[in-house]
This record gives C-alpha cells, structure tokens and sequence, in this order.
C-alpha cells in the first residue's frame, strides 16, 4: 500500500491543482517544438517533480512513466570509483548529482555527454532529444555548474536538461541565462486544504474543514508535509474529530524546548545542556540551516528591537560561516553562546535600571 | 562542433507549427539563441574592438593569442566560433580544438593532448587547393574553472608553440587567470551590450519568427531586465512567447525571475520585526530568490529620493555584507532577516 501522497499524486498537467495558469502554459511549451532547457525551482513540497514528471508524460505519452533505477558507475580523473543511484525511462534519466559531493562534476559531465551522443534508439519517437534531469543543482559545485554551460549549448540537439532547485540564489549568473527560469511557489494555505479535502474524497472518508485548516496551517505551506500529517491523523484516529490533535513534525517541538532552554538560563552550564540537544537534532537529519532558522525565530521573540537587530546579524554571520567550515555543531553553539551573553547583559542592565 | 557550426543563422521562418506525434522534421528545432548565433563575425552585435581584430585576421594578418572576457551572453564563445568557422571552414575539424568546463582539463590533459595537438604540423593550404591560415587554433572556453596548476602547464605549451598554434582564452572574470598568461594575450572586455543594438537584434529575430512586438516598447522592457546579456533576453522573449502565445510586461517579468518592484519597495519600508518575519516567509514560499531582490535593492536605494545619505549608507553596507555571504552558500532566510533588521533600524532614525 502507498502512501497518499504518492498515490494520489496527479499524473496530468491540466489535473493539477493549483498554479493552473502554469500548467496550461507548460501544456503549450510543449506543444512547440523549440523547448528550451529548464531551470525550475522552489521551496520542497512545493510540487516541482510532479509538475515536472506531468510535463515529461506530455511529452513523451505514458512511456515516460515506466521508471527503473540502476547504479551508474564512473571513474574521476584520479581513478576513483564512484556510483550514483539513477531512475529512468526510455525518454528521460534523473540524477541527484550532489549524493557524491565534490565528484558532481565528473558525474553531470560523462552523463549528459553519453545521453547526448546516443541518439534516440526507437526512431519512431516523439522527439528528437532526451531529457536529464538533475536534482538540487543549487548545491552544486561551482566546478559542476561550469561545466554545464558550454555542454548545454552544445548538445540542445539532442538532450534538454530540466534542472530543479529549491532557490536560484546560488545558481550561477551563466546558468540562469541559458534556461527558461519556472517559478513554482508553495501553495497557499486554502489551496492546501482544498487537496486535503479531495485526497480524503477520493480515499472515500470525510474530513472536518476545521481539521483540514488547521493541518494547513502548521504544514507551512508545504504539501507533501500537509498530506503525510493528514494521513497521520486518519491512521491515529477515525473519524476524525474537528479539534483532533494533529502530530506535529517533533524536531520542531524540540527546538521549541531547546529555545526555551537557552532562555531559562544562561550559563557555561545550560550551554553543554543545549549542546546535546543539538547534537541529537543533527544526528536525526534535521538540516543545521532549519535549527538557526527555528533558533532565531524562538529566541528573538522577547528582545526589543535592537537586540533583535543584534541577534539577527550574529546568526547570519554565523550560519554563513558554517556553510564554508563542516562542523555545524561549533557554530550552532558559538551562535547559542552569543546569544546567552548578549541576552544575559540586556537583562542584568533592564534590571538594574529598575532599581 | 561540426554539427553546432552548421545551425544557428538568421534563416527563412521556419515556423514552429504545434508539431503533431509523427512530424518529421529535417533539422532538430532548436532554441532560438542558437537558431540566431552569429554565423559569421558581421552578425556579432556590438563588441567592435574585437570583430576588427578578427576581420583582419580573417583578410590574411596574424591572429594574437587571444583573451576573451565579460558577462554571460555577450558573445565571447559566438565571436570565436564564428571567426573559427570562416578561417578554415570545412576543414575546422581538424584545425580546431575546443576545450569547455565540461571537458577535463587537467594538467594532464594540457600536458598530453593539447601539447600533441599543437605540435602537429599544418600546411597552408586546404586539400582542395584554397589558401587557409598556416595555425591551428586552440579554444579553451570557460577558463574561469581551469586550475592555476593546468594553466601554468598551458603556459608553457603557448609559448613553445606559437608558430604553428594560436590560443584563445575564454572567461566570465578575467582574474581567474594567471598573469603570465594574461600577459601573453591581445585582451579582449566583452561589454554589456549597448541598448538599441540589443533592440535592434531582437527586434530581427522577433521578425523572423513573426511575432509581433507592436511599437517596440516591450522590448525596451525586455533590454532593461536583461542587463545586456543577448542570449538571457533571447530566451526570455522565446519563452514569453511560448508559455503565452504573447510578449508582455508581467510575462516578462515571470520568465526573468525578476522580482516585482512592489515586493522591493515593501522591503524597504518594513517597519517592525514582526512585519519583516511574515514578509521573508512569504517571500521565500513564493520562490522569490534573495540574491536577485539583493541587486534590484541595491540600485533602488542608490538612486531613492526619500534616504538620508546616512540611511543609504548603513543599507549598503548591510546589503553587500549580506550579498557576499549569500554568494557563498548561506541561507536566504537568515541573511535576509539580517538585512531586513538593519532596514528597519535606519528607518527608524534617518
Ligand atoms: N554580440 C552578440 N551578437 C549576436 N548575438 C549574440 C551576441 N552576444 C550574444 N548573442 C546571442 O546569445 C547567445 C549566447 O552567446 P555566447 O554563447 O556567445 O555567450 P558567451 O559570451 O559565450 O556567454 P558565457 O559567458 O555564458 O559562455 C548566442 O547564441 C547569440 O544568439
Ligand atoms: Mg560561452
């Protein structure tokens, strides 16, 4: 049995819910026969591998749907050898090109070289080219988005790249002007609801708007995470009652506490207590980026405006500077650390102005 | 490279007709930025120093070692290209190496096949009798990524090999190269392309593929949200087209992921923390990109009527800080946040 989100998950452009304008301007796109690579990004759980995937059905008819995954092999320069994990159809290949971190570039290179120069087998095919898709391109190496730019160009014959990204912010200037960018923004609290109500339809149960608002709510926006709640909810309960409790994600219950931690007390003390609060949120995957995120947004919530200002900035040095170094735990803690000393002063000094 | 010489020319209107399941066209459609690359170095828009160089070269001078370098689509890899394809014509195959980021190019790969392929003899002549040049021609395109170690290595190589091979150097950032290598080239800065030429040229292609831009006005808009880069307005305006069936404003705006000056000046006139939370959330739900607000704010606040200079001061400074480390991988969120927080404080004492 799948889950909802997967078996539920549209499989024609014009049944997607929402952003329709797109998708009935993506269903002309390729209808054309100039399509040009694309550069599709936005927020997870926003619905751009499904989007995509429709659009790859239009294409190429059902076809593209029959999936099978293989391990690729390479060899880098140096004579190391590495595999990737791929899924493909007759039509299209997908890599996660960043699964072997600083080898994405000999992986992105002998990859679209080999999909490029094998022409398409069955010449009764629809079109001329095959697609690649790559995943998350904007944690690409910069050696890796190089190395895509003269290759797009070169083998627009016969190989279109459909690259996805959370954020353009990080792609290169270079890589943007040989794309057509599409936006795809996360869907709106209402529209989130309204796919709830018609997944529970379909799964033949009725579900309270009340419930179904209030999953929206704490899904921020996401609705991949919206739809695993939902059914969450169903497996812990049914029929569902409008004032259910619905389960929350917990990591962000536990930063939540660890927030709270920080602002009971400030001492050498509490910071090796939090410390292992933030180790157990790495270990379990939760990405470093969302701890300072929720950290910030918890801790922030008390300060006046220039404290706030204050804090703000030593995150986003120190968020920065976790990104160049490979130890989030150092700069979690160097932030929390900060933060304990500038909140303790603020709070010694409105005490004695008190006095 | 055969095979890409050959499309890319201002050509009849091939219409692109909804193209049924079982249509079989002669020539693969491609998009228009190569349908319209320059064919020949006349068709270059702009860049005059360098299609002089290169037409002198073409009527029988020597050709320099070459340093191409600007912004992305500029016109850097079309001129060479271009230039490459008229030199020898049908024989560049064998006169011809080119080497982009996507080949491997180590020092190894300088050491052994670049090295072999400047050292191979050519006559000056074309098996068919015709005069050609007496060089072969080495394209390293995308140098920006090759490594200083390769580079010393081709170094070397350039200077032995002169007589028989020219190099042409081609990057985004010129100081990604060493100065002896530098040294050794004619430089070439490909500019931004200047803005009626920009118009002129799209207002051709736009001809070609019979689309109608009306008076012009929006390919004005077009230039302006490109910066001078051919290729980004040349896809935008296709895409346009294609996703709407029309060129406007508001798709223009779409297909460029710019983001819409309402949302700029909502930034710059955050008042409070809380506002500025729901704003960042917002903004980055809709898949807005932080780097691209970053460089339409900074030209906003420069150019403001309502900023102290004082106010427009501590914003800069916040801005480029912001920048660099969003450059450098940090997260959106929190360097927007960042900003956003400084925004509010010089707003509240100018
Ligand atoms: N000066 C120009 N004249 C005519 N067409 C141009 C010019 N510059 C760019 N173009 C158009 O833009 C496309 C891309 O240009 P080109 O590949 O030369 O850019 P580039 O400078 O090599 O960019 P990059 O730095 O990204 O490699 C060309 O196919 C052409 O359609
Ligand atoms: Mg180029």
């Amino acid at each position: 049995m799948s889950l909802w989100v997967d078996k539920h998950r549209p499989k024609d452009l014009l049944k997607l819910d929402y952003h329709k304008d797109q998708a009935i301007r993506l269903k002309s796109l390729v209808q054309q026969s100039d399509f040009p690579h694309l550069l599709v990004y936005g927020p997870s759980g926003a619905g751009k591998k499904t989007r995509i995937m429709c659009l790859l059905r239009e294409l190429y008819g059902s076809g593209a749907e029959r999936l099978r995954q293989e391990t690729m092999h390479f060899t880098t320069p140096s004579n190391k050898k590495i595999e990737i994990m791929t899924v493909s159809s007759n039509y299209h290949i997908e890599v996660n090109p960043t699964d072997v971190g600083i080898y994405d570039r000999v992986v992105i290179m002998d990859l679209v070289k080999n999909v490029a120069q094998t022409h398409q087998i069955d010449s009764s095919g629809q079109r001329e080219f095959k697609v690649v898709i790559l995943n998350e391109v904007d944690d690409l190496t910069k050696d890796a988005q190089h190395a895509l730019r003269r290759t797009m160009e070169k083998y627009v014959a016969t190989c279109r790249l459909i690259l996805l990204a959370n954020s353009i912010s990080r792609v290169i200037p270079a890589i943007r002007s040989r794309c057509l960018t599409i936006r795809v923004p996360a869907p709106t609290e209402d529209e989130i609801c309204s796919v709830l109500h018609t997944v529970c339809k379909k799964e033949g149960l009725s579900l309270p708007p009340e419930l179904a608002t209030r999953i929206a709510k704490i899904s921020d926006r996401n609705l991949r995470r919206a739809l695993l709640m939902c059914e969450a909810c169903k497996v812990q309960q049914y029929p569902f009652k409008p004032d259910q409790k619905v389960p929350e994600p917990d990591w962000q219950l536990f930063i939540k506490e660890t927030a709270s931690m920080i602002l009971s007390e400030q001492s050498p003390k509490k910071l090796s207590e939090v410390r292992q609060k933030l180790y157990e949120l790495i270990i379990h995957g939760v990405p470093p980026d969302m701890i300072f995120a929720g950290l910030l947004k918890e801790l922030v919530r008390n300060c006046d405006m220039a404290m706030k200002c204050q804090v703000a900035s030593h995150a986003a040095m120190f968020e920065h500077r976790m990104r160049l170094g490979n130890k989030a735990i150092f700069h979690l803690e160097a932030f929390v650390a900060k933060f304990m000393a500038i909140y303790k002063k603020f709070v010694e000094e409105s005490l004695g102005d008190a006095f | 490279m055969q095979a890409f010489l050959k499309t890319g020319k201002i050509s009849a209107t091939e219409k692109a007709g909804p193209s049924g399941l079982k249509t079989t066209k002669k020539k693969p459609p491609a998009p228009w930025v190569e349908k319209y690359r320059p064919k020949t170095i006349n068709d270059i828009v702009d860049q005059g120093e360098v299609v002089q160089v290169l037409r002198e070269c073409l009527s029988g001078s020597d050709l320099p070692h070459l340093l191409f370098y600007g912004p992305p689509g500029t016109g850097k890899t079309s001129a060479i290209l271009a230039a490459a394809r008229q030199l020898f014509g049908d024989i560049s195959r064998d006169r011809v190496l080119e080497l982009n980021a996507s080949d491997e190019r180590g020092i190894q790969v300088i050491r052994d096949k670049v090295k072999a392929f400047a050292q191979l003899t050519v006559s000056s002549t074309k098996p068919d009798g015709k005069s050609c040049p007496s060089y072969k021609l080495v394209i390293l395109d995308e140098a920006d990524s090759m490594t200083n170690a390769a580079q010393a290595a081709l170094r070397r190589t350039m200077e032995r090999e002169t007589r028989t091979t020219r190099f042409c150097l081609i990057c985004n950032y010129v100081s990604r190269i060493i100065p002896p290598i530098t040294s050794r080239c004619s430089k070439f800065r490909f500019k931004p392309l200047a803005k009626e030429n920009v118009i002129k040229r799209l207002r051709e292609v736009c001809d070609c593929e019979g689309v109608d831009v009306g008076n012009g006005e929006i390919l004005h808009q077009a230039v302006d949200t490109c910066d001078g880069d051919l290729r980004r307005a040349l896809t935008a305006l296709q895409c346009c087209q294609r996703l709407l069936g029309k060129i406007t404003a508001e798709g223009l705006i779409e297909v460029t992921g710019i983001v819409p000056d309402k949302l700029v000046n909502e930034f710059l006139a955050i008042k409070n923390y809380s506002e500025l939370e729901v704003f960042v959330e917002k903004f980055l739900m809709d898949a807005y990109s932080a780097s691209q607000l970053l460089e339409q704010l900074s030209s906003t606040v420069v150019s403001s009527g309502h900023l102290t200079n004082k106010q427009k001061c501590e914003i800069s400074e916040k801005l480029a800080i912001c920048s660099h480390r969003l450059l450098e991988g940090g997260a959106e969120v929190m360097q927007l946040t960042d900003l956003g927080c400084t925004i509010i404080m010089a707003n509240s004492n100018p």
